[in-house]
């Protein structure tokens, strides 16, 4: 019977990569780096972890070294943050295509300048269309479950493409809090061996990712997305076999008391946790809200979200990070797109908060509400807002 | 649910204690949050860590705004840093000092409950280390009973192994010899 222990997030995630029994784990040992690397170094030097740890020179190399390991089929895992994330952008882009089922923790964490170590979106964001799965973790034990779910999804062959597991910077990564570690036996049913479709084998030879002329770039490209898209049918299943399992739930799209909302709030990560404790401090007050908790990311559930949306006539969207110069963040942007002329449409707005480490608290996500229902009486000048920000 | 802030100085080991306490709580079944503060590690400087425990599942991720109990490591603190910054009505500040109650009103300008304890000569003389991390959970214990001392001597003998003894002896001692004082 697996035990709930209090133990701290990155280690958890240590500890799960392990009971994924991965072969490689390629990863920059040094800042922005987090405990799940230093404690997967540990796990594989003490030898409780049989396989190879390359620590490698850069961010930019630890990708390139996890695509040639999943080539050759090896269950390979790596994490990074914030600028470590922009250096491996490059090899990103050649992961998805090429169908390397790699699986990755991304801590998010600001962009440097100014240098920060701390908390938001603004890493993970602009690689938004890079062609990995992406989840976002609320807690220590989602983070974990989603983790081994990112594994048995990559690695099935009708999906084949790299997965990341999104977990907040420092509010998730360096938190002890309780989770239950899942037994190696439960895992085991759950995940099997990876069997490629194809490696790369010298008795073999194969060719994997060679030139894209202009004749077979473009099919590439829709192939890659028409795989994406699909994988939504095989990340279900799994959600539930995990459930069969493990019996935890999870779904998408997370909806807490929406029941008769007249606003949502729309989040993602672990300011869920505090959202959750805001909506029922305002339900106390007798308001109408809810909140909705987005849970995958890529390739973004439409129907789920369009059915958790309902007929609630305001949505309040959430982003952890800013689009300079655009004309407003990336979720409010996509959900915008995804109502936009869509009969009895809800109002959607779109509010900036906790950049780089500022604190989101439950008193913002009801100004958050209160504002969101003054706009829809009276349509704002602006196309976002900011929360929690001294704008002079 | 209660919220503690540890006030210590960098290397002091104020995180290592604040996961002790929600490692213990969780071992006890209940729910528990242990985070630093972010930021910049220094050796020397103040910093703080926090905890929280519950017996409901904590659904926040905001910071510590208004602790139930404050825990000062380092007796040089005070004069520095406001310890009492937040702290509800019915708070508690336990210090590491060897100054009386009033002497220590007086000069911090402390009105709420107090729990005293000398845990630089006490971490001396057990661990011969002026280090009281572990000594003041000993004052924490007493002073709030916010969890059970055998579990946090269970997760002090998986954290320290070897040097467990001599930190669970530290910590009984000041258990002992924690006074507390009501509100003034």
């Amino acid at each position: 019977m697996a035990k709930r222990i209090g133990i701290e997030v990155s280690i958890a995630l240590a500890e799960a990569v392990k009971l994924c029994n991965v072969d490689v784990i390629a990863a920059y040992p040094i800042t922005p780096q987090t405990h799940i690397v230093e404690h997967l170094s540990e796990l594989v030097a003490d030898g409780s972890l049989d396989a190879e740890f390359v620590p490698v020179e850069s961010e930019h190399s630890a990708m390139s070294c996890c695509c040639g390991s999943s080539a050759a089929g090896a269950r390979t895992f790596t994490a990074t943050s914030a600028q470590g994330l922009s250096l491996m952008s490059e090899i990103l882009y050649i992961a998805s295509p090429m169908r390397l089922p790699i699986v990755m923790v991304v801590a998010n964490r600001a962009m440097s300048a100014p240098i920060s170590i701390w908390n938001d979106h603004q890493d993970i964001m602009v690689q938004k269309d890079v062609g990995w799965i992406q989840t976002f973790a609320e807690n220590g034990q989602e983070a974990v479950d989603l983790l081994i779910h990112a594994f048995r999804v990559a690695e099935d062959r009708k999906v084949s493409l790299p997965a990341i597991v999104n977990i907040d910077g420092f509010t998730l990564s360096h938190v002890i809090e309780p989770i239950e570690i899942p037994d190696q036996e439960d895992v085991d049913k759950f995940l099997p061996p990876f069997k490629p479709k194809y490696r790369l084998d010298p008795r073999k030879p194969i060719t994997m990712g060679p030139v894209g002329i202009p004749e077979i770039y473009f099919e590439s490209k829709i192939a890659t997305n028409e795989a994406l898209k699909a994988s939504k049918k095989v990340i279900l299943k799994a959600w539930k076999e995990f459930e069969e399992i493990f019996g935890r739930k999870y779904e998408p799209i997370d909806a807490y008391r929406t029941e008769d909302a007249e606003v949502l709030l729309v989040t993602m990560g672990s300011i869920s946790e505090t959202a959750m404790t805001a909506v029922d401090v305002m339900r106390d007050k007798g308001q109408k809200v809810g909140l909705l908790k987005i849970r995958l990311w890529r390739p973004f559930p439409i129907q789920e979200f369009r059915k958790a949306v309902g007929k609630t006539p305001i949505l309040a969207v959430v982003d952890r990070h800013l689009s300079l110069g655009g004309v407003c963040s990336p979720v409010a942007s996509e959900l915008k797109t995804l109502y936009y002329k869509v009969p009895s449409a809800p109002k959607i707005f779109d509010f900036i908060t906790g950049l780089g480490g500022r604190d989101v608290t439950v008193e913002h996500f009801e100004e958050i509400v209160d504002k969101a229902k003054s706009f829809a009486k009276r349509r704002p000048k602006d196309y976002y807002h900011y929360i929690g920000g001294r704008e002079k | 649910m209660k919220e503690v802030r540890i006030h210590g100085r960098g290397g002091q080991g104020g995180v290592t204690s604040a996961e002790l306490v929600a490692i213990a709580a969780i071992e006890e079944g209940r729910y528990a949050q242990a985070f630093p503060s972010f930021g910049p590690e220094r050796r020397g400087a103040p910093v703080q860590a926090f905890i929280r425990v519950s017996d409901n599942p904590i659904r926040t991720r905001e910071k510590v705004y208004h602790p139930d109990i404050v825990v000062v490591l380092d007796s040089s603190l005070p004069a520095l840093v406001n310890v009492a910054e937040g702290i509800k009505d019915d708070g508690i500040i336990i210090l590491n000092s060897a100054n009386s109650e009033s002497q220590i009103r007086e000069e911090f300008g402390l009105k709420t409950k107090l729990a005293l304890v000398d845990a630089n000569t006490i971490a001396r003389e057990v661990l011969g280390l002026p280090i009281t991390n572990t000594t003041m959970l000993g004052a924490l214990l007493k002073a709030t009973g916010i969890v059970g001392i055998e579990a946090v001597e269970e997760a002090l003998e998986k954290r320290f192994g070897k040097l467990a003894p001599k930190n669970k002896d530290a910590m009984k001692r000041a258990y002992e010899e924690t006074v507390i004082y009501e509100a003034s």
